[in-house]
């Protein structure tokens, strides 16, 4: 099903459109002006504040708003989403007091140390890559490169085998993309992953490793074990959010830079400048908007929200407005100041934000110690995903000089 | 001038412990804790303002 083309998006608002998906910044200064909270009846009833303002609000607000489904998609909200406070993909999914508890199970693994000690096993798999590419002149860094890399880091922090990336990113673009599918062929789409995930967590009961199954099925809560679901559940979120949000970021970083040959001249004579940059392309192209369902009727900036209605938390619109960023609209890949909410605000701060950057940052290095010069190839369309995670998803690049 | 860290609003971002490793650090939870006591100098100040001004939660202030 493809749901028919927006014409006016303060009143119609659907992040699935065709115009959205090819450039919301527009949009999204558009409605900052007129609105700033746009709506539309479509899946059901949904708002889509577009100030950083009424974004942190409700990033922080977890009285009126649950993450009970984090993903919009059409039916009813609540047909195949499990009570709070767990949710289907904790902690993701979940509310307090819960969420914390599910939450400081899975930070240890994603804390600064340990994932920094991943920066060699990230550099290699970037290079095989690199080396894979070789000396084509035309290279696709989407589809080579940008999506390899957090499929193989993924792969290995689960202890599930890199060869089955390719059936990862399946069901990454299962659960993100057919979201205007009726539930019956939602849940029939599903199947597959149910299996794949099923299947490994019976492997790896049988045979522990030190993998995070192994870890989410040796945990305790309280004394007693996890739920079979909440294992599963974690699972799915490692396998979902950390995928192609991070292959949105090195890509769009990339299209940036093919885009603007002077920061990419800058970035390759200073090098000491990637880490204001790497913030700064998180800032201006964050890849993640989440969601959030209103909890009970509830008047929110002069809204009548009402339970159940979707949240379209956007924050790459929040990252662009203009009252909390200066010079929001414009790139600046050595911005000191820069508060951005890439990885969200308030309790659910992405997981694997220490992880993103690293691979961000290794992805980067790498690439710009090879082609020193590169721009987009003007006879391949630059396609970007559709849905709430946004990046090239076709990035066809022509390399003019390589080191 | 000192640094005020809210434990309560930080959420782990960690832009202050890698813009300004002498002034923080890190729990095992990625949770930020303060490293230095006391009056900051100079070259520690500008550190921590831009700590404080990286910080998506607004956890960091700095006073008296």
């Amino acid at each position: 099903m493809i749901n028919p083309p927006v014409e006016d998006f303060a009143t119609d608002f659907d992040h699935t459109d065709e115009a959205w998906v090819a450039d919301p910044y527009p949009i999204m200064e558009d409605l900052r002006e007129r609105c700033p909270v746009a709506h539309s009846d479509r899946y059901g009833g949904l708002w889509a504040p577009m100030t950083y303002d009424a974004v942190s609000a409700i990033a922080n607000d977890t009285e009126h708003f649950t993450s009970r489904t984090v993903v919009i998609h059409n039916g009813r909200p609540g047909d195949d989403a499990l009570p709070a406070p767990i949710g289907v993909a904790p902690p993701i999914s979940s509310d307090p007091p819960f969420h914390e508890i599910a939450r400081r199970l899975l930070l240890p693994a994603f804390a600064p140390r340990p994932i920094a000690a991943l920066e060699d096993f990230t550099r290699e798999l970037c290079n095989r890559l690199l080396d894979e590419i070789g000396d084509a002149e035309f290279v696709d860094a989407s589809n080579q490169y940008a999506e390899h890399i957090p499929v193989g880091l993924i792969a290995k922090l689960c202890g599930l085998p890199a060869e089955d990336g390719e059936q990862f990113r399946e069901f990454v673009r299962i659960v993100l993309e057919g979201v205007d599918l009726p539930t019956e062929e939602r849940i029939e789409a599903f199947q597959p992953i149910e299996e794949y995930i099923s299947a490994a967590i019976v492997e790896r009961r049988e045979s522990p490793d030190d993998g995070l199954i192994s870890y989410l099925l040796d945990a305790e809560i309280m004394g007693e074990k996890l739920s079979d679901e909440h294992v599963f559940g974690s699972i799915l979120l490692l396998i979902v959010a950390g995928i192609d949000t991070t292959w949105s970021a090195i890509g769009s970083s990339i299209w940036h830079l093919a885009n603007n040959p002077d920061d990419l001249e800058r970035l390759v004579a200073h090098p000491e400048l990637l880490p204001s940059a790497v913030e700064e392309f998180l800032r201006a192209y964050a890849p993640v908007s989440m969601a959030r369902l209103v909890k009970d009727d509830f008047e929110f900036q002069g809204c009548p929200m009402k339970k159940d209605d979707w949240i379209f938390l956007s924050f790459p619109a929040a990252n662009r407005d203009p009252k909390a960023f200066d010079n929001a609209d414009e790139v600046l890949i050595d911005r000191e100041i820069n508060r951005h909410s890439a990885f969200g605000l308030g309790i659910h701060r992405c997981l694997g934000s220490n992880l993103a950057r690293l691979e961000m940052t290794v992805a980067l290095e790498e690439w710009l110690k090879r082609y020193t010069k590169f721009e987009l190839n003007a006879s391949e369309p630059t396609t970007f995903s559709q849905g709430q995670v946004r990046g090239p998803r076709q990035l066809s690049l022509r390399i003019l000089e390589r080191s | 001038m000192k640094i005020h860290l809210d434990t309560e609003k930080c959420q782990g971002h960690g832009r202050c412990y890698s813009l300004a490793p002498d002034l923080f650090d890190c729990d095992d939870l990625g949770t930020a804790v303060v490293v230095i006591a006391g009056e900051l100098n100079d070259e520690q100040l500008a550190k921590a303002k831009l700590a404080a001004g990286n910080c998506p939660e607004f956890a960091i202030t700095i006073g008296d």
